[in-house]
């Protein structure tokens, strides 16, 4: 193992690859995994046998071409595939080691647990704060001023606070996109998760909107362990720590060819088909 | 790829020939031109029945009448009536009428604590005796106004001739009469209005209950596709079979419970507005189901989601967030069944609402009547005023349901919300 090391972190210091290997090498156990995973709608697999480590406060994004699979295997991440009539798995999900699909462990609290932020923003019709509070509130009443610290931080954790603080009583969806998107990061925030899933969250935004929603991932990812599914291979190279790229297999089920190292991912990729991905030939 | 061969052969006229691709456009737009005008043609024709009807029922409900009185008031007083005292007219009822009734009516409000408008309308109704002698129509009246004169000078020459608008205050708030001229429609306004309220209270909770079962937990199993199917049937059964229904399982079958037996009312039978009420519940609860699940349809997956991806149980979701903004889809297509409801004519007869009845409905185990009956035991009657107050209702009715309707389209665009 040390020796493994060594070699390791000798070809790095050749590369001058960032300084997260030593998470890598120093092998602790991932916040999340998936153990070969495959995910069917129905008969038809979705997904095929995904093994993939997700590290506590690093950022893993998961890349490919359109109906590879990502969102799927997002979704499965914290069962919201179980909504879909049909769907189910094979093989494991763990968090913190233990299989959240295990019959003992209960959804809700798996989603409570395991925050997402979708596609498109999607507040609720309903106040800026009543928004950030719904998490909270769903556990049953919560003194005023307890909410209130609990609304307050997680705007400021979202960026949001300083923008909103003065029209907390003016509905969510008055809010400009960016806004909106980091309002619904809130109010997954507010909500305690230990891991964040995002779904191409910056799809629907413009590229200043954007931005702001990457930094912000930089400061929560110093707390969460964040999963970022992104059909833009600059974010992924830019905010992610490590990336998972996922490709259509012949059945058209979808399945993880390469994880490694964002740098290495994008610089030295070690599968043909990522390379002519991340190069832009195709996809 | 070889650009100069198209990959098929365009229909059409040769390109190459721009005098065929000229008639080509010139038939193309034909066509679109004569669509546009065959739709609204359709348009003007919906709008032409429409008016239609809106001039029949005002030609009725306005117009002209004759009326001779059987006691000339001159002879009566030297000053006309509204200028007398109190006490004069008063003294005008004791002269003319029995000593009975005068007494009667004194024993019902003693005279002096009648007001002097009550006591003048006495004086008019007893003594004086209006007669309506001949009536004629808004149209006749607005544009042969010399003839009409002309005809009642010669044939009525006592009458005095009057513009009267038959829907009035009087008459909304006047009960029943066997006299057309008198009979007011505020007993059928009542009961209509009772009658709406226990059907919405019924059918409602009922409705929505079921469509969100439908909408949010029932899967796609084939007992719940049935169950569905049988639903927008049910929404197309002809009202008079929900009446034939009613009439079995309320008025017959539960007698006991719709006439109020069971809380110990003594004195009615099945006939009453608990089960008109139940028996509209079960002919607009289709309905009623129907609107709440498009309601339910239409809210956005992604709130469901957002909800799901926060921890919400089904409960919490459906509670916070499917419900309160399916909210206004609910309410909109409530009030538009039971705009349905309160027109509906065939049901009420069946179960047997009253044809005359004189006392306000004043519970849920009264007898009643409705606009709809009332106007249907109008316009059956062969007296000419009849028809012009069965007119008059027409308008009531169609009042309270543009109302109504109105109320569902402002509730609508209060809450309408872009997601």
């Amino acid at each position: 193992m040390t020796q493994r090391a060594t070699l390791v972190s000798a070809m790095n210091a050749m590369t001058n690859i960032g300084t997260d290997t030593q998470t890598i090498v120093a092998a602790d156990a991932p916040k999340m995994k998936t153990e070969s995973l495959s995910i069917y709608y129905s008969a038809f697999r979705a997904v095929a046998d995904v093994t993939l480590p997700v590290r506590d406060r690093q950022i893993t994004a998961i890349i490919g071409p359109s109906g590879c699979g990502k969102s799927t295997l997002l979704r499965a991440l914290n069962r919201m595939n179980d909504l879909v009539a049909g769907s189910h798995i094979q093989g494991k999900v763990t968090l913190d080691g233990e299989d959240i699909y295990a019959p003992n462990m209960d959804v809700v609290d798996i989603r409570r647990r395991i925050g997402m932020v979708f596609q498109r923003p999607n507040p609720f019709p309903k106040t800026i704060y009543d928004n950030v509070a719904f998490g909270p509130r769903l556990y049953g009443r919560i003194p005023k001023t307890e909410l209130d610290e609990i609304v307050e931080s997680s705007l400021r954790r979202a960026a949001l606070w300083d923008e909103v603080k003065d029209k907390l009583k003016q509905s969510g969806l008055a809010l400009s996109g960016g806004q909106q998107q980091r309002l619904c990061i809130a109010r997954a925030v507010a909500a305690e998760p230990e891991v964040i899933l995002m779904d191409e969250p910056c799809s629907a935004l413009d590229p200043v909107a954007t931005l702001k929603i990457e930094e912000l991932m930089q400061e929560l990812k110093k707390d969460y362990a964040i999963v970022i599914v992104t059909h833009n291979m600059q974010q992924a190279a830019r905010v992610s720590d490590y990336t998972a790229m996922m490709m259509m297999r012949s059945d058209r089920a979808g399945e993880m060819i390469e994880l490694d190292q964002t740098q290495k991912i994008f610089t030295r990729p070690g599968d043909k088909r990522t390379e002519d991905y991340v190069s832009g030939r195709f996809g | 790829m070889d650009t100069s061969q198209p990959l098929r052969p365009s229909p059409g006229p040769n390109k190459d020939n721009p005098e065929a691709v000229r008639l080509n456009v010139i038939r193309r737009r034909i066509l679109a031109r004569s669509g546009q005008v065959l739709f609204f043609s359709s348009v003007i024709i919906a709008f032409i029945a429409l008016v239609a009807l809106l001039l029949t029922v005002s030609n009725r409900a306005f117009g002209y009448v004759a009326e001779e009185n059987n006691v000339n008031p001159t002879t009566l007083a030297a000053v006309p009536l509204d200028q007398l005292s109190q006490e004069e007219l008063v003294k005008i009822l004791q002269d003319h009428i029995s000593r009975n009734v005068f007494r009667r009516l004194d024993r019902e409000q003693p005279f002096v604590q009648r007001s002097k408008e009550d006591v003048l309308a006495l004086v008019t109704e007893r003594v004086v005796q209006p007669e309506v002698v001949e009536t004629w129509g808004l149209f006749d009246s607005l544009f042969n106004r010399e003839r009409i004169e002309a005809a009642v000078r010669e044939e009525h020459p006592d009458a005095t001739l009057s513009f009267r608008s038959w829907v009035s205050w009087s008459f909304l708030t006047s009960p029943m009469s066997s006299q057309a001229e008198v009979a007011g429609i505020r007993t059928a306004v009542l009961g209509s209005l009772m009658m709406i309220l226990l059907t919405m209270v019924i059918a409602v909770p009922i409705g929505v209950g079921a469509a969100i079962y439908l909408e949010e937990y029932a899967t796609k199993s084939r007992i719940n596709q049935i169950i569905q199917t049988n639903i927008y049937n049910l929404a197309g059964v002809p009202s008079i079979i929900y009446g034939i229904l009613g009439l079995a399982i309320f008025v017959r079958g539960l007698e006991r419970f719709t006439s109020g037996a069971t809380f110990g009312v003594t004195d009615s039978n099945g006939r009453t507005i608990l089960s008109a009420s139940l028996t509209m519940a079960l002919l607009v609860l289709p309905l009623v189901i129907i609107n709440a699940q498009e309601a339910l349809k239409a809210v956005p997956y992604s709130f469901r989601e957002a909800s799901y991806g926060l921890g919400a149980t089904k409960w919490q979701t459906i509670w916070h967030h499917v419900i309160p903004t399916a909210l206004p889809g609910i309410l909109t297509g409530t009030i538009l069944a039971m705009s349905r409801a309160i027109g509906e004519t065939a049901p009420l007869i069946v179960v047997g609402a009253s044809t005359f009845i004189v006392s306000d409905p004043n519970s849920p185990f009264s007898k009643f009547t409705a606009l709809p009956i009332l106007i249907y035991n109008w316009t059956a009657r062969p007296f000419e005023t009849f028809r012009h107050i069965a007119a008059a209702a027409i308008i009531v009715l169609l009042a309270l349901l543009v109302i109504m309707n109105l109320t569902a389209i402002l509730l609508r665009n209060r809450f309408r919300q872009s997601y």
